[in-house]
């Protein structure tokens, strides 16, 4: 270390032993570890000794370069502020086509849609199992009709769409209802979530065996990098895991590991790395540790593009990237005193754009209880719009780069997410580790631990375990009707008896041919949902062929 | 640091009829449902119906997740649910809320 360097440290030695320790002294700190929502401890105070390694050029470089640190474009919002892209879905088809419509009057133009439990499972909404579930936490899709109706008067050409939404089905029924509005494919832009690792482990929603979910997912990817080239047809998601309660480096560790069994899955596909990888977005979380956050973002893109780099000889830059979808963490919601959460939104959402997120999904205040109403909505794409137009955090690029805490933390995540990575590594990759039950022991320990820590009063939440309460008036919140449950499974009756039934068996019939010889499925399972098979019919189809996950009861013994 | 109770996982993808089922069998005390996706209006209600004429009644049921305030009075005024424990709740109230309400025996 050079000579400033020691004089800096000894500077520091000097501080701590004489100003520090008088002023602890008088006034000792309030705790004994000053920690992250993610029980990561911080310091009292970081400076240049935290950074001896530091070089501008191989650490941050510039926006829009290789390896991305400081971000994915060279103006950021200087040239184009974030996407505003709220996640919704509920009811029935129609009503969310009202809640499009009003979330595009009102500013937030990126559509971001939600399914509801049964269509995620393949089930239609007269299945036993969809019952009481129809609409209750997104939109019910039973075929093309459907589509049709969500999409009602928004012309595909014109809009760039999110579908929340795994394997074939319903991105076919999208292209379908793309094809016949005369889109031109070369253009047509939008993402698909497609990733069969994100509600694994922590929403426990699998179909089929995960080697054949993985599977659909690569036939959507192979799809769409051949006929739709402008289309994101996957989104590698870190969101839920957070969720679950894994901690901030998890969710970078665990995500990236994804994003690797991913890319491993395209290249055996035979696609070549930059053919997909520009192609490749992601989603991260945004929770309570506003400089955790800030640091997660920057140490994800540094890992990545350095990942493509080098392990997967990516030569297009646009292949090392990560472009990212962020939202706000629902798990950070109170039920106790809701309008706290616009505070917690604001937050964590301030956290995203300075970390330079492409798109941004704020939660409403009601959403620990309900989905949102319109009013919560429009204060939660208010909040987007005030940080864009009022705060200035948008007027440069990357604007905490440069603090020694901040770049700390970004080395600290960005090593913590490689030692797990490579543990994940050593246990076959992301698909084994999940198999072995590895992650969700990983998770389960730091859920734990952090509840506990609530328990403790260690991590304070404002109106839950300080600052309680009693008697809150009950607010008002979204109720969702039974009756559109009723009307969707008419619906399907009527479908049934108005299609051309022998053509849809057929196109049934050639995509069961086609599964059996393990093809590509995409394009007739497009065939088979234009002949408005529906939803279930098609996913019979698939799980005749793959069979239906078996869970085994992987008991996570106690922590 | 477990509380001392057995806990017996029913596994996902239950229709109301199969957790019930599996209650009466294993012949528990408490039964947990976790409820995150709206549909508790409909399962819940169904689930107490088919342990009441099971003569099963009389185990003590809990509800967690997303469960609006007035959607958890009318479960347990109306259809005998016992407790919602919501958001925020202390996993050390769920421990002693069973210890003081599960059937003696």
């Amino acid at each position: 270390m050079s000579d400033d360097a020691d004089e800096i440290i000894r500077e520091k030695e000097r501080w701590e032993r004489e100003t520090l320790a008088k002023a602890l002294d008088g006034l000792p700190e309030r705790k004994d570890r000053f920690m992250t929502v993610s029980s990561r401890e911080i310091d009292g105070l970081y400076g240049p000794w935290d950074l001896p390694d530091f070089d501008y050029d191989r650490d941050l470089g510039f926006p829009g370069e290789y390896p991305f640190t400081r971000g994915v474009h060279a103006s950021m919002y200087r040239g184009r502020l974030w996407t505003i892209r709220q996640f919704m879905g509920f009811g029935d088809p129609d009503e969310s086509n009202k809640r499009l419509k009003y979330l595009i009057e009102h500013g937030a133009p990126g559509m971001n849609v939600a399914f509801d439990m049964p269509t995620i499972h393949g089930l239609n909404s007269d299945h036993a199992l969809a019952e009481g579930e129809v609409g209750r936490d997104g939109v019910p899709c039973d075929s093309l009709e459907d589509i049709e109706r969500l999409f009602a008067d928004i012309p595909l050409a014109q809009v760039s769409t999110s579908l929340v939404i795994a394997y074939p089905p319903i991105p076919a029924m999208y292209f379908a209802l793309a094809e016949r509005q005369g889109c031109d494919f070369k253009k047509l832009m939008g993402t698909f979530q497609n990733d069969s690792f994100c509600r694994d482990v922590a929403a426990n929603v699998r179909v089929l065996p995960r080697k054949a979910e993985l599977k659909l997912c690569t036939d959507v990817v192979e799809y769409c990098t051949r006929e739709v080239p402008r289309w994101y047809p996957i989104s590698v998601v870190g969101y839920q895991i957070r969720e679950k309660g894994c901690t901030a480096a998890q969710e970078l560790a665990f995500n990236i590991s994804d994003g690797i069994e991913f890319v491993t899955s395209f290249l055996a596909r035979g696609l070549d790395v930059d053919d997909f990888g520009p192609r490749l977005s992601f989603m991260w979380n945004a929770h309570n540790d506003f400089f955790e956050e800030i640091a997660k973002y920057r140490a994800g893109r540094r890992i990545w593009a350095r990942l493509m780099k080098e392990r997967f000889g990516a030569k297009d830059p646009r292949s090392m990237m990560v472009r990212f979808h962020t939202q706000t963490a629902g798990c950070s919601l109170t039920a106790q005193q809701p309008l706290n959460n616009v505070v917690r939104a604001t937050i964590q959402a301030l956290a995203a754009v300075l970390g330079g997120t492409q798109s941004l999904h704020t939660d409403a205040f009601d959403e620990a209880m309900a989905l949102p109403t319109e009013e919560s909505l429009k204060i939660a794409v208010r909040t987007q719009q005030v940080i864009a137009e009022e705060s200035g955090v948008a007027n440069t690029v990357d604007p905490l780069a440069g603090s020694y805490f901040v770049e700390k933390l970004t080395n600290d995540l960005e090593e913590e997410a490689l030692e797990y990575i490579a543990k994940i590594d050593e246990l076959g990759g992301m698909l084994e580790a999940v198999e072995q039950g590895y992650i969700q022991h990983e998770v389960a320990k730091a859920a734990w631990r952090y509840q506990k820590e609530v328990e403790s009063g260690e991590q304070v939440i404002v109106g839950v375990n300080k600052y309680i309460e009693e008697n809150e008036p009950a607010i008002d919140l979204l109720k969702i009707s039974h009756e559109m449950e009723l009307a969707q499974k008419e619906r399907i009756a009527r479908l049934r008896e108005k299609r051309d039934n022998v053509k849809m068996r057929d196109a049934l019939d050639r995509l069961r041919e086609a599964a059996e010889r393990d093809e590509n499925l995409f394009a007739l399972t497009m065939d088979a949902v234009k002949t408005y098979a529906t939803l279930e019919e098609v996913w019979d189809v698939y799980r005749d062929r793959y069979g239906t996950f078996k869970e085994s009861s992987l008991l996570v013994d106690s922590v | 640091m477990s509380a001392g109770m057995e806990v017996i996982y029913s596994g996902l993808k239950q229709t109301p009829e199969m957790i019930a089922e599996a209650a009466i069998q294993e012949d528990v005390d408490v039964l947990g449902l976790s409820m995150l996706s709206g549909a508790h209006m409909i399962l819940i209600p169904r689930i107490m119906d088919i342990l009441r004429s099971n003569s099963a009644g009389d185990i003590l049921v809990l509800a967690g997740g997303v469960i609006p305030r007035d959607d958890a009075e009318v479960l347990i005024s109306e259809h005998g649910l016992s407790r919602v424990f919501g958001p925020g709740t202390d996993t050390n109230d769920i421990v002693s809320y069973i210890r003081e309400n599960v059937r003696a025996g």
